[in-house]
């Protein structure tokens, strides 16, 4: 694919740093405030796509991408599933049970093993938003062979 | 009362567009507005007048909070939502690259 | 709080996330590793099949106990009922799983295909086991989507436009049923089923009442392909890969459709008269109309789609009348006549219609077509599929000594008890006419002289499709047992127990 116009390169340069520490924010206070895991994801993959869009790659380039973000993907949603297993082990002997001290409300380190859900199921969802866009683009390369 | 009937009219004009429309895109545009009216719906059973996000601030804790539960719902029903529209979309691709044409009428192999 | 339940959901999906690491760099890796999965989570539910009895399990998922006895938390529930459906579901999973090892050398991407299956299996456990009507359309969702991909597996002109027909009407479906539970919850607040009950019981407005139980019919009406609802059924499951028919005909239309259906209308909604006649119409009328379809057909594939639609046209069928006697309030046991008559049929369907796709793949597999009229002789090279799919036959045209037989025989008994004489007579014509198919079926692919001349050097299909077909033939068999009074008892009874008492449900959940 190609990549678009040196201006375009440069300002994504700009803002997509910005736009992935935005996303890094939502996730992170994902207890505290609105927004969550989802949402954050969303934020990060639409940097990652904007990154891809206006840079541009060849077609080995982004199946390698494709096959590592998959990786990724799937590793995010079996930690997800860790974390509730480990409930199990150390909590009382429940799936998805809270096993961790709760903290104090409102403080960033609190409220047990959500924040670790949060990240967990951003990196998830922002691998899998990113997959669809790069699936997608490699079957329109594809195509145009 | 008349923010529900809205709800409702955008899922009969969502399915209008499904049932009406000879566009595989048109029809997956249809099939989004028709869940897009499904989660209004959803959004407007949680509100309750005069209520705000509901967020827990420990520093002024009597506030009246909208339910927070149909909004969870909401964005569970979305990335399922995201999750329907790329599988579509990805058919519908494929389908073009195989018939050459987004016409429903053209691609007709099975029937009976 | 057994700690089991979960497993049913939390063992697949990571299974599914499994394959698609490890399979990258281990070859093998994920076929055998889906079966391993599969064997195990039979093994648990048939453990649960044997101890379940009239005992209802409830998990409280994250451990959030009630408050001042309202539920708060998710729940997965485990009963009587919902035990023969796990069951079959993994049951049948496991052997397509098996079968599937042989079978999809002829597909590209097999890591897919097995990440899917899992999905697929994890998806229809949550449904089956879940305890509040949000978790199971998310579940219902979960093995909906792959389904999708999965009838589109073949990425060819058919299987696409299929799964393109199909997701169109199973979003149309999802967002009916979206509709329905969000009316739930704005007349109730709550989501849990057995709190609805509770909630509905201390009145309601009859129209909205009315409008709810219409959407969640029309909703899960279209997954289950009831007859107005069809259109997407022949299609899909005649396109999907072989194994993913006998799951999707076998297994999915009953966990994701009629099991819901029969779930929310006895344990939620009040049973009224007027919708129970609805059912019982929607049933017969698939029953018939879908075996009228079938006739014509001549390619495999899809002929045993449509005796699906007709066959689980029985099951609705027999449900209806015992919902209408039990809204009625008289003659209790032929209500739970009936009803055991319905169940029966469904755990027998998911053998024998499981069986006939696994056959059909077989033939597939070896002669390349589908199509009835250019196959012929088949009987004597290929003799374990022939017998098998002899013996499926006979099963679903209902013939003694075989499991269908016996199902059927209640259905018509119990119908004509409750002196529904015409519904009684339908359904032995219709069984007739399933038995006229099923020897064109016969006669055409395994007992014709072959007019195909390059059909001479085939050979039998190899040693996992041929343990599946001669293990589900078996259970075919087997299951005819169920008709003993012992071991009806044993395993019909309590869920039948559950289904018929409009309150053992939701207040046995509560007090827990």
């Amino acid at each position: 694919m190609k990549g678009m116009t040196l201006i375009v390169k440069k300002t994504t340069q700009l803002i997509a740093g910005m736009i992935f520490m935005y996303g890094i924010y939502v996730i992170v206070h994902g207890h505290l405030t609105p927004g969550g895991g989802f949402a954050g994801g969303v934020v990060i993959a639409g940097s990652l796509i904007l990154i891809t869009l206006s840079n541009g790659g060849d077609f080995m380039k982004l199946i390698k991408e494709e096959s590592g973000t998959t990786i990724i993907e799937s590793l995010a949603t079996i930690l997800v599933i860790l974390v509730a297993v480990s409930g199990f082990i150390f909590g009382t002997k429940i799936f998805f049970n809270n096993f961790l001290p709760k903290g104090i409300v409102g403080h960033l380190v609190s409220a047990g093993v959500l924040p670790l859900y949060n990240i967990f199921v951003g990196t998830e969802v922002a691998a899998s938003i990113f997959i669809i866009f790069l699936s997608l683009i490699i079957f329109k390369e594809e195509s145009k062979e | 009362m008349i923010a529900y009937i809205m709800c409702f009219i955008l899922f009969l004009v969502g399915l209008y567009g499904v049932i009406t429309r000879r566009n595989l895109i048109k029809i997956a545009v249809s099939l989004s507005i028709m869940e897009i009216s499904t989660f209004l719906f959803f959004t407007l059973i949680g509100y309750i007048d005069g209520g705000v996000a509901p967020i827990v601030d420990p520093t002024d804790p009597v506030k009246v909070y909208v339910d927070p539960l149909p909004q969870a719902l909401v964005l569970t029903a979305i990335v399922i939502g995201l999750a329907t529209t790329a599988m579509l979309m990805a058919v519908i691709i494929r389908l073009y690259r195989k018939y050459g044409t987004f016409d429903i009428r053209e691609i007709k192999n099975l029937r009976g | 709080m057994n700690p089991l339940i979960p497993l049913f959901v939390i063992i697949p999906l990571a299974g599914a996330f499994l394959i698609m690491i490890i399979g990258r760099f281990i070859e093998e890796f994920n076929k055998y590793f889906t079966s391993l999965v599969l064997l195990l989570l039979t093994c648990i539910s048939f453990y649960f099949l044997f101890t379940t009895g009239e005992k209802i399990f409830v998990y409280k998922v994250g451990g959030w106990e009630p408050i001042n006895s309202l539920p708060i938390g998710i729940y997965m529930v485990m009963d009587g009922f919902s035990v023969i459906v796990v069951c079959i579901i993994n049951l049948i999973g496991f052997l397509s799983a098996f079968y599937s090892i042989s079978y999809i050398k002829r597909y590209t991407a097999g890591n897919y295909f097995y990440a899917l299956f899992c999905l697929l299996i994890g998806g229809m456990n949550g449904v089956v086991l879940s305890g509040d009507l949000f978790n199971i359309f998310v579940f219902l969702e979960i093995s909906v989507i792959s389904s999708y991909a999965l009838v589109a597996f073949g990425v060819e002109s058919n299987e696409l436009e299929a799964s393109f027909k199909y997701q169109i009407l199973g979003g149309l479906a999802s967002f009916l049923i979206l509709f329905g539970i969000g009316f739930i919850y704005w007349k109730t607040k709550t989501l849990n089923i057995a709190d609805i009950k509770a909630s509905f019981s201390s009145g309601y407005n009859k129209t909205t009442y009315l409008f709810i139980q219409i959407l969640i019919l029309s909703g899960f009406g279209l997954k289950a392909a009831i007859i107005p609802f069809h259109a997407w059924l022949p299609d899909a499951h005649s396109s999907a890969p072989s194994p993913i028919s006998a799951m999707l005909s076998g297994v999915f239309i009953k966990a994701v459709g009629i099991y819901v259906i029969i779930r929310l209308f006895f344990n939620m909604f009040a049973i009224s008269e007027g919708m129970a006649v609805l059912i019982t119409a929607l049933g017969t009328v698939s029953m018939v109309i879908g075996v009228f379809l079938a006739i014509g057909q001549w390619d495999i594939k899809r002929l045993l789609a449509y005796h699906s639609i007709s066959q689980m046209g029985y099951v609705v069928m027999s449900v209806g009348i015992g919902m209408i006697l039990v809204s009625r309030g008289t003659k209790p046991e032929i209500a739970s006549l009936a009803i055991a008559g319905g169940l029966f049929h469904l755990v027998n369907h998911a053998a024998f219609k499981g069986l006939l796709f696994l056959n059909a793949g077989a033939i597939e597999y070896t002669i390349g077509t589908r199509n009835l009229k250019e196959m012929g002789g088949l009987a004597k090279s290929m003799p374990v599929t022939s017998a098998t799919s002899f013996i499926a036959s006979m099963s679903i045209s209902g013939v003694p000594p075989f499991n269908g037989f016996f199902s059927k025989l209640i259905i018509i008994i119990a119908a004509v008890m409750a002196k529904f004489y015409l519904l009684a007579a339908l359904a032995v014509i219709v069984s007739i006419i399933t038995l006229a198919s099923f020897l064109k079926f016969q006669r055409y692919a395994f007992f014709n002289r072959s007019n195909n001349s390059k059909n001479h050097n085939i050979r039998e299909v190899p040693f996992p499709m041929v343990f599946s077909m001669v293990v589900l033939s078996i259970i075919c068999v087997l299951l005819s047992l169920l008709v003993i009074p012992e071991i009806r008892d044993a395993i019909l009874t309590p869920a039948i127990n559950i289904l018929t008492d409009p309150v053992k449900y939701s207040t046995s959940i509560l007090v827990q």
